[in-house]
């Protein structure tokens, strides 16, 4: 426990961008009586000051790809009561899990020409490959809403109220024209889980899967809708692979258009084996 | 944490640096009072951006490299499309134009408020960060998350979100914002602004200790106004080029203490960013932030990097003017984009991050797919001037105590805002040990 009874809050960071962690900081309405409902031991973004572990909560952004940092993550777990991990790179890999696709030669090639010198894995991987992790945030960012909503779960004592269901909902309770229906837009709202809003819809832009897959998600189905778009091969191989390259929906799916079995009716069954 | 060594040496060494956006350290050695080795470390583990941006579409920097940095995500996506457009030879209309230097301006209010109030005002005011400074300046820090919101919210409405914008595209954007819409944030806005004087006031009376640094400095400079979202590299030794020459000025190099590549100009030590272009650009500020920029004690050059925490306020101000001028003169009913057909060639951009000038170089083939992307951010350009003014730092206070003399040197890293999640994101490996 933090001071005076409160619980505490660590933030830690690995591979990413800081945009998730950014997120809290970006709470500009309720900074302030969320550092009065914990004590916030561990935020360097923040602020100077550390309280000692262990914590009650921990946050952490970021994807392993380091092997200094797979052992830091198995030390923020071991002091970690509950382990939240937040964000795209925590949860999949982050788009700089585009590395552990075989075909990047160019960039293989240069790691390994100076293996002494950057300290690197040859894998970008999620926390959860690592440790275990009680609850996860998705995006690229993570919502802000999202975020509020689990530190209150958290601190009431209850369960955070976190939907898996897809964009479209989300679509549909903004009441946005559906853009792959009216416009023919190239959309992954079907397949990805919402939190963001269904941001890209109201710009007039199909969703590109920030949130990463949703987990009953029709992919080769989804694969079908995008070509018969007009979308090529590479052009949906290259939507998959990107802020949620490592999850494991667009992951598989992804490797079945390149191996070149989309001609086929492919279940979801096949596609997960 | 500091100890002493073996031979009578001196090691300070912060192993986290507290309140810069992602992962450093500092390592300073002194021995007989002499200041002997002075490093800024960035672990920041490389993400090789650069790397699998090959291969890639030419519409998908803009979202792709967004994600080098969570703080100015604009700044990437805006030179990225500058780079690409200029790769394909396509010119966007005036009005996409000024709806990226309006999305920008939210990204320099929002950036700048962040630093001046959460991660820099503490250092002046003795605090560990903004929520225990809160505790005795409630004032302050809620002016200073006022300002950031309002940055946020003109990101939001603009570009659909304040951290990786969904609305922009190569050749412009997908949706423009209606002048009903834009007109929701103007009351925000004009409390922003008095804001913004407000925050100058402030930091204006903070305490700043003499220091000068003698680097020239580079910043871009527009057709009219304070370069934000575009402009052509100029600098105070006088060199001026286009941005599509910067790769024959601005030289990388890699250092074995850091996960950064580290620039210079001409072979020489330069500074990017507020300061720059400040010192630059004062003749193209407005009335207005001229007076407040001479009302809190500066001239038209700033030579203290401790001072910047002043020139930020002065820019913030800027960037709400020019937000608010932007909405006054938007029209309803123009195209949101303009088409970029691929074509094989090579395009440069460039923007002023709320850090300093980034540049943006792609190679495309004639599908337009990426064979080559370099990135320079900066903090890598200002990674060996951060050094530099560490090194002078550390001797002019070599007599205060330990703890202080520690906290000063940080302080003369989080003078530059430094982003190092952001400087950390090379390919090219080349080794320099020597």
């Amino acid at each position: 426990m933090g001071t005076a009874g409160k619980p505490s809050l660590a933030v830690w960071k690995f591979a990413s961008c800081d945009g998730c962690q950014l997120t809290l900081l970006n709470c500009e309405d309720e900074l302030l009586s969320i550092a009065g409902a914990v004590t916030i031991a561990y935020f360097p973004e923040a602020t100077r000051a550390v309280v000692e572990g262990p914590y009650d909560v921990s946050l952490v952004e970021g994807s392993v790809t380091t092997p200094h940092d797979a052992e830091r993550i198995q030390q923020i777990r071991a002091m970690s009561g509950t382990l939240v991990t937040i964000g795209a790179c925590a949860t999949a890999g982050g788009i700089q899990a585009l590395r552990n696709l075989g075909d990047v030669r160019e960039f293989r090639s240069v790691v390994y020409a100076h293996p002494e010198y950057v300290e690197t894995l040859d894998r970008s991987t999620p926390i959860a490959a690592h440790v275990s992790v009680d609850h996860e945030l998705r995006g690229c960012p993570i919502d802000k809403r999202q975020l509020l909503e689990l530190l209150a779960a958290l601190l009431a004592g209850r369960k955070p109220r976190i939907p898996t269901y897809s964009v479209c909902i989300e679509c549909k309770e903004r009441g946005n024209v559906c853009v792959a229906v009216a416009d023919g837009t190239p959309c992954l709202g079907p397949v990805t889980q919402a939190g963001c809003g269904a941001l890209c819809p109201s710009f007039a832009r199909g969703c590109y899967g920030c949130f990463g897959p949703q987990d009953s998600a029709n992919l080769p189905s989804m694969t079908r809708r995008l070509r018969a778009q007009g979308m090529s091969e590479p052009q949906v191989i290259r939507l998959y692979r990107t802020f949620n390259t490592g999850a494991e929906a667009f992951r598989a799916e992804s490797q079945r258009v390149v191996s070149g079995s989309t001609a086929g009716t492919a279940t979801a069954e096949e596609v997960s084996t | 944490m500091t100890h002493t060594m073996k031979d009578g040496g001196q090691v300070l060494q912060v192993g986290m640096l507290a309140r810069v956006e992602g992962e450093g350290g500092m390592h300073i050695e002194i021995r007989d009072g002499v200041v002997e080795t002075v490093r800024l470390e960035i672990f920041e583990p490389p993400r090789f951006y650069e790397a699998f941006l090959r291969g890639r579409a030419h519409t998908e920097p803009p979202d792709i490299t967004a994600r080098i940095c969570g703080i100015c995500p604009v700044a990437y996506q805006t030179a990225a499309c500058w780079a690409i457009e200029a790769a394909c030879g396509v010119e966007v209309p005036p009005h996409v134009l000024a709806l990226r230097r309006l999305l920008y301006c939210g990204e320099w209010i929002e950036s700048h408020a962040l630093h001046m109030f959460l991660l820099h005002a503490p250092d002046f005011l003795g605090y560990d960060g903004a929520v225990e400074m809160a505790a005795d300046h409630p004032g302050a820090v809620e002016l200073g998350l006022r300002l950031k919101k309002v940055g946020n919210e003109l990101m939001s409405l603009v570009g659909g979100r304040a951290i990786h914008p969904v609305n922009v595209r190569v050749g412009g954007f997908y949706r423009l914002p209606t002048r009903s819409e834009l007109g929701r944030i103007v009351p925000d806005l004009e409390r922003a602004r008095d804001d913004a004087l407000a925050a100058i006031r402030l930091v204006a009376e903070f305490d700043f200790p003499e220091f000068t640094q003698p680097y020239p400095y580079l910043a871009l400079r527009a057709e009219r106004g304070y370069a934000i979202e575009s402009g052509t590299p100029v600098t105070t030794s006088g060199l001026t080029f286009p941005v599509s020459d910067f790769t024959r000025h601005i030289t990388e190099h890699h250092v074995a203490h850091s996960n950064a590549l580290q620039a210079t100009l001409d072979g020489e030590i330069y500074v990017v960013g507020p300061l720059a272009r400040y010192t630059l650009g004062f003749d193209r500020l407005s009335p207005t932030c001229q007076e407040a920029a001479r009302a809190a004690g500066l001239e038209e050059s700033c030579r203290n990097p401790f001072r910047s925490i002043i020139v930020r306020g002065v820019e913030l101000l800027y960037a709400v003017e020019e937000a608010l001028r932007i909405i006054d003169e938007w029209v309803d009913g123009r195209v949101a984009f303009v088409d970029v057909p691929p074509r094989a060639g090579e395009g440069c951009g460039a923007s002023e991050a709320p850090r300093g000038t980034i540049f943006h170089r792609y190679v495309l083939d004639g599908s337009g797919l990426i064979t080559d992307a370099q990135i320079v951010p900066p903090t890598s350009q200002n990674q060996a001037s951060i050094e530099a003014d560490l090194r002078a730092a550390a001797q002019a206070w070599i007599d205060l105590d330990d703890h202080e003399l520690t906290h000063r040197c940080e302080q003369a890293i989080r003078n530059y805002d430094p982003c190092i999640s952001c400087a950390t994101h090379f390919l090219d490996l080349q080794v320099d040990r020597s």
